[in-house]
């Protein structure tokens, strides 16, 4: 294995500009890498034939002594979510299979300003329904710490490129955990920003009052370099937030350095703990815990009552918003198109193509969603629903009157096996109870690795929220318990993961 | 189709009370579209107007046009309503092709103007006040062309055609509540009604409102309930009303039909109803019912709007004057008797006699050429007089009679020139050759001739017989082929009789 493809974005980034290693190299070796792992990991849908050309733009530009961004030269990878103009862009659907979209989603808009080499698109749940990349309509991913294993979702491809040395960065996106618990299950780090901190523009929606767009990378420095990147205000997102935001990454090195730690208030919610939670998740969140309160962290136990209503509310409002924004995937303008037997009006054309282009678990979304939303039932559920998210905000502000950062496990569970609960919808939605809060009352979430469970020897992810704009926080304080957590191992938990390919 | 029986408007009325209501779309006339840059233009090339936003492409989001809602909160002072302090925009969910996202964005529970009243003045003087609920902005749709089949109906088409350049055009929706009591009057209120928001639009600057053009639509809401009757009927909605004259003849057949059915014993089917100019009826178009689920949500892509105490003062600050005060000034600036100026109310041509005006014709000319000659053109086309020429055509004319190039009669041949499209009044007088012989050498040339084919004339002439004067004047008419100034031939022929 190439050493360039384990180096963090930063320290490659480091090499990059200081001529030790060019762009073409770098995009290189992550191509081979793909080229001899990707058959087992499957995290890719589509590796970009242009990447090397866009490297070799870089190399030229920094060899003519052009100022480059930091990141200029590094691979990324990008959830097939997102739009782009060299790459189909699918949402993991065979209803926009081989879509080409016309524009950038702004994020990768951004990313290629940086001089960023997009090198693929990766697998997902269809349209980002799902936790464990199963329902991708490509097929599954594999979690590169055990393949028989989902690597989360629904942005597990994104997570498995960055666990399997694939890409050091990738884009991912969090309607409900997509970014957080895929890292968990992947040894991996994934932020959920401010909800308005990032573009949504050129984001196949999902649900849009929840989706929000995110680094996954495999450090916290990693993500808040990305970060910066991607975030700031953008026009064509009328949900983006106007105002500034302070460097992510300067808040990143200040947390690994500094001692941040000390006096820091920790809200530990009562209701994330107890049945449903595996014993040696609950075991490496219970010793994090302890390491902060060495580290002089305070811990406080605090109460956020609604959040037991906070799954259940979700899975209204995601389908809600989703049966209405996939409402546009009818044939007529682009995708797929499949023509009825015997001929048939528009109509029939529109639903013989969303019989054929939609999945299960797209299909049963969008009908809950377009029965939530129906009148008669919309006070009841979609009404019930957004009451619960104010309830659900309340808490936060409560919580966040008495503790700086919220922690908890990232998800309740190691990863699981492929196929075990893909028959069952509800257990599958239980998965996300820890990480669906932070997207109902939009504050930021970021899941770092916390150690390997006892039981399976599989990677758990602590997850600490902050109030809304308080990402910088969240990098502050993550990137000091990383720091914490690598001096006590005595090495990074990615590099525990087993060698892939025969290598 | 069969026929539908229809009852006397008499006979329908002695019976039943009419129920109104209305709903008038009007196009805001912004550079760029209500949530995308593309711009907001009529009768370019199919789909050439779209941005990936307007075709609803994976990944694209809606931003608002701040002067779509400026407009808006005028049109709402404008029609006295109030301007909401939060205002939000909503998806309605139905699946069209001609919709790209298959929902419209709209306004549901939270419109930007509520709770007003536009006065409407009638024929016979009485004031009306119509009640409006809402106008709330939406988008407008794409449009749909059905092919293969007849008159571009989609019965019978073998396909459809849909141009996205009016998808996401911004509109304001003025929905009016029940209007009651307008009795016989209710074809009349009907057409006052929409004539006044029109001008209102225009007055403001926010639409050019040409029904024509599907700038300003209006659906038309009647139902009926028998004389004594609380209980409201059922309503039917006709759409595809797209002239003033239109919306009267609309409301008057919808009143005489249903009133044949109800008489019968039958019952009204609530349903869309599809209005055509050439017959004068109405066809059953979609039937609507309350089963019509159209699964509103608030639109979580956009930020509620809030558009503060400051800006909604400012904007009532600039509001133009309400039409019936300004009405009553006009009436008096342009020295009209009632009844003139009822005519011009009647013809909905207040709008088009004030920029008439304004483009430099006196008040009497505009009002002669507007409700005369091409009220007239008008009439005979089943058009709305306003669609024919433009206010600045009209007045060029009016200068050109008031120059003496045109007599009243070449300037009707001018008119119609214009109006057939042969472009300017200049270009349709040279053109057409149509000045005014204004060359007395030419006119006396023509005169000694007609005198000498009527020796005894001149002799009439001095013995004071001026009604002789008709002969040689006519026949100078002729020889110039009408292009020549009567009262001046008249003028020479007398000085060449007082010469002799």
């Amino acid at each position: 294995m190439s050493d360039l493809i384990r180096l963090s974005a930063a320290e490659l980034a480091a090499k990059l500009s200081a001529g030790e290693v060019s762009a073409v190299e770098a995009t290189q070796a992550h191509l081979d890498r793909i080229a001899a792992v990707d058959g087992d990991v499957h995290a890719f849908l589509h590796v970009s034939d242009s990447a090397l050309e866009t490297a070799r733009g870089i190399d030229e530009r920094r060899a003519a002594g052009e100022q480059l961004h930091e990141l200029a030269g590094v691979p990324l990878a990008v959830k097939d979510v997102l739009v782009t103009t060299d790459m189909p862009s699918t949402s993991g659907s065979k209803i926009l299979e081989g879509y080409m979209s016309p524009f950038d989603a702004t994020v990768v808009e951004r990313a290629r300003a940086a001089g960023l080499i997009a090198i693929g698109k990766t697998n997902m749940d269809e349209f980002a329904m799902g936790s464990s990349t199963e329902h991708s309509a490509y097929g599954p991913t594999h979690n590169p710490w055990d393949l028989s294993r989902i690597p989360g979702g629904s942005g597990g491809g994104s997570a498995a490129a960055v666990a399997a040395f694939e890409a050091p960065l990738a884009l991912g996106s969090d309607t409900g955990g997509s970014i957080r618990q895929p890292a968990h299950v992947t040894g991996t780090v994934g932020v959920k920003p401010t909800y308005g901190g990032v573009s949504r523009y050129g984001s196949i929606a999902l649900a849009s009052s929840l989706d929000q767009i995110g680094p996954v990378t495999r450090t916290v420095l990693d993500a808040a370099l990305l970060h910066d990147v991607i975030g700031g205000h953008d026009a064509r997102d009328s949900t983006s937030i106007p105002e500034s935001w302070v460097s992510m990454a300067a808040a990143a090195r200040e947390g690994q350095s500094g001692e941040v730690l000390k006096g820091l208030r920790v809200g530990v919610v009562k209701q994330f703990s107890g049945e449903g939670f595996q014993a040696g998740v609950e075991q490496r969140f219970a010793e994090t815990l302890t390491l902060l309160q060495g580290a002089g962290a305070e811990i406080v136990e605090i109460d956020a009552p609604h959040f037991e209503y906070a799954v259940a509310a979700y899975y209204l409002i995601l389908p809600a918003e989703a049966s209405s924004n996939l409402a546009r995937y009818d044939s007529v303008r682009f995708g797929l198109r499949v023509h009825p037997q015997g001929g048939g009006t528009v109509e029939d054309v529109m639903a013989a193509t969303r019989e054929a282009g939609f999945g299960p678990e797209v299909k049963r979304r969008i009908i809950l969603g377009t029965y939530a939303l129906s009148s008669g039932y919309y006070d009841a559920y979609y009404g019930s629903a957004q009451k619960v998210r104010t309830l659900i905000q309340r808490d936060f502000n409560a919580a966040f009157d008495q503790v700086d950062v919220i922690a908890s496990p990232s998800a309740p569970t190691t990863a699981f096996k492929i196929g075990e609960r893909v028959n069952d919808p509800l257990s599958m939605y239980l998965n996300d109870i820890t990480t669906i809060p932070a997207n109902l009352a939009g504050v930021p979430g970021i899941s770092i690795p916390m150690g390997l469970a006892p039981e399976d020897g599989l990677p758990t992810g602590l997850q600490l929220m902050a109030p809304v704009r308080a990402d910088d926080r969240l990098y502050r304080v993550a990137a000091a318990i990383e720091a914490r957590l690598e001096e006590g191992w005595g090495h990074t938990l990615i590099s525990q993961a087993p060698a892939l390919g025969g290598k | 189709m069969a026929k539908d029986k229809i009852l006397s408007f008499e006979r329908a009325l002695e019976l039943y009370e009419p129920v109104l209501g209305f709903e008038v779309h009007i196009e805001l006339g912004t550079k760029t579209k209500m949530f995308s840059s593309a711009p907001n233009e009529f009768g370019s090339e199919p789909n050439t107007n779209i941005t990936p936003v307007d075709l609803g492409l994976p990944g694209t989001l809606p931003v608002v046009n701040e002067q779509a809602v400026r407009y808006s909160i005028s049109l709402g002072l404008a029609l006295g309503c109030e301007i909401a302090e939060t205002s939000s925009f909503a998806r309605k969910n139905y699946f069209y092709p001609d919709m790209t996202k298959n929902y419209q964005i709209t306004q549901s529970d939270q419109p930007i103007a509520y709770d007003g009243s536009v006065e409407v003045e009638l024929a016979d003087g009485t004031i009306f006040h119509v009640p409006i609920e809402r106008a709330h902005m939406e988008e407008d749709a794409g449009k749909l062309t059905h092919v293969g089949g007849s008159a571009g109906r989609i019965q019978g088409a073998s396909a459809s055609l849909v141009d996205y350049n009016r998808a996401g055009v911004p509109l304001v929706e003025i929905v009016t509540r029940p209007i009651f009591g307008a009795e016989h009057n209710a074809p009349e209120l009907a057409k006052a009604y929409v004539a006044v928001v029109r001008e209102i639009a225009i007055s403001l600057g926010i639409s050019e409102a040409r029904m024509e053009r599907g700038n300003l639509r209006c659906d038309a809401n009647v139902s009926l309930r028998p004389r004594g009757q609380e209980k409201l009927g059922t309503r039917t909605e006709t759409k595809n009303v797209n002239s003033l004259r239109s919306v009267e003849r609309a409301v008057r057949y919808e009143i005489q039909r249903q009133a044949a059915i109800l008489e019968a014993g039958g019952t009204i089917t609530q349903e869309t109803r599809h209005w055509h100019e050439d017959t004068g009826t109405t066809s059953a178009g979609r039937p609507k019912s309350d089963a019509d689920d159209y699964r509103y949500f608030p639109e979580p892509d956009l930020l509620p709007v809030v558009p503060g105490r400051e800006l909604i003062e400012q904007l009532r600050s600039e509001l133009p004057e309400a039409p019936a005060a300004r009405n009553r000034r006009l009436k008096g600036e342009w020295g009209f008797t009632d009844l003139e100026f009822q005519d011009v109310v009647n013809g909905g041509l207040l709008a088009e006699i004030s920029s008439t005006v304004a483009a430099g014709a006196t008040a009497q000319a505009a009002r002669k050429w507007w409700t005369g000659e091409i009220a007239r053109i008008a009439n005979t086309q089943g058009v709305d007089a306003a669609s024919l020429i433009s206010p600045e055509n009209v007045a060029a004319t009016a200068k050109l009679v008031e120059a003496g190039t045109l007599t009243d009669k070449l300037a009707r041949q001018v008119i119609e020139g214009v109006i057939a499209g042969e472009g300017s009044p200049q270009e349709v007088v040279d053109a057409r050759g149509l000045a005014v012989v204004s060359d007395d050498g030419a006119l006396i040339a023509a005169i000694d001739e007609a005198l000498a084919a009527q020796p005894d004339i001149l002799e009439k002439l001095r013995e004071g017989k001026v009604q002789a004067a008709g002969a040689v004047i006519g026949a100078v008419m002729k020889a110039m082929k009408g292009q020549a100034d009567a009262a001046r031939v008249r003028e020479l022929l007398l000085e060449r009789a007082a010469q002799a």
